[in-house]
């Protein structure tokens, strides 16, 4: 069973990880939308340090203008699951 | 900080590259030999050529169309190219008279190479990784791409397992040519999403 479901608010985490992370800054603290469950793969923060932790992850669509400020296209991004919170 | 890193950060790019495979032959890591046979391995039969012809047949099929968008790694079999895109997820994104999509890595390159070919050296950059999820409109306007204001632009960034694959619009007299002639129109910055096709 998957945390989030396709039409979920969500908002990536803003804390700024030690070591290796897919979650790129420009998207961190921001709220976007879940537009696909994409597949279980592995967290690639823990598989660096030879840790296996697997985790569905999101197709997430973020507006440019939550992300910059402004602007009208959208920035998809992939995000494993410990990634995501629940947007208020 | 050491010096030494400095000096790292200031060399170019192939010199870079030679220093990181001479450190993993010296560990024993590997052999030139070994990481020669795999650069040919992956470069000998990547080509944008690939890419062509799965929009190719996309347009002419709708059956393949759909297949393509549900389930690129089988689509991308079905023409031969299940072994090349292996390891991935690939993703068919479609434009539409509405959406225009483009593709970009801004953590490193990634792009799925079997059917795009080596990536342009434009894809690496530094440039076009920061803007391409920042002012797409004004980046394919660099590349002579004028979109309307009211085009919705999906941006696609590769930070995962999945690897994207742009399906431009066909052109409007798309019944009259063959598969052929079709994948001839195709171009890689098509199948990127920095040109119409």
């Amino acid at each position: 069973m998957t945390r989030f479901a396709v039409g979920d608010q969500v908002r990536a985490r803003a804390a700024d990880p030690d070591g290796h992370t897919r979650l790129p800054r420009y998207a961190r603290g921001h709220i976007g939308e879940v537009v696909e469950v994409r597949a279980i793969w592995q967290l690639p923060d823990e598989a660096v340090r030879g840790v296996s932790r697997a985790e569905p992850v999101y197709a997430v669509r973020f507006p440019a203008a939550e992300l910059w400020g402004s602007g009208s296209h959208s920035v998809m991004l992939d995000m494993w699951e410990s990634y995501l919170e629940e947007a208020p | 900080m050491s010096g030494e890193h400095g000096e790292h950060g200031e060399l170019p790019v192939a010199a870079r590259v030679r220093r990181l495979e001479e450190r993993l032959i010296a560990a024993g890591l590997a052999t030139d030999a070994e990481l020669d046979e795999i650069l040919e391995r992956v470069f000998a039969s990547a080509s944008p050529v690939n890419g062509a012809r799965i929009v190719a047949r996309a347009w002419k099929d709708p059956g393949y169309r759909a297949q393509l968008l549900a389930d690129g790694n089988a689509a991308a079999a079905e023409l031969g190219f299940g072994a090349a895109t292996q390891g991935y997820l690939l993703k068919a994104v479609e434009n539409t008279a509405a959406v225009h999509n483009m593709i970009v890595c801004t953590l490193c390159s990634c792009y799925p190479t079997a059917l795009l070919g080596p990536s342009p050296s434009w894809y690496k950059s530094f440039a076009y990784r920061s803007r391409a999820v920042r002012e797409p409109h004004a980046v394919l306007a660099e590349f002579g791409l004028e979109l309307p204001d009211s085009t919705d632009i999906q941006v696609w960034d590769a930070n995962s397992e999945a690897r994207y694959l742009v399906l431009p619009l066909p052109p409007e007299d798309v019944d009259e040519m063959d598969e052929n002639k079709l994948a001839s129109l195709v171009t890689r910055n098509g199948l990127i999403g920095t040109a119409i096709r």
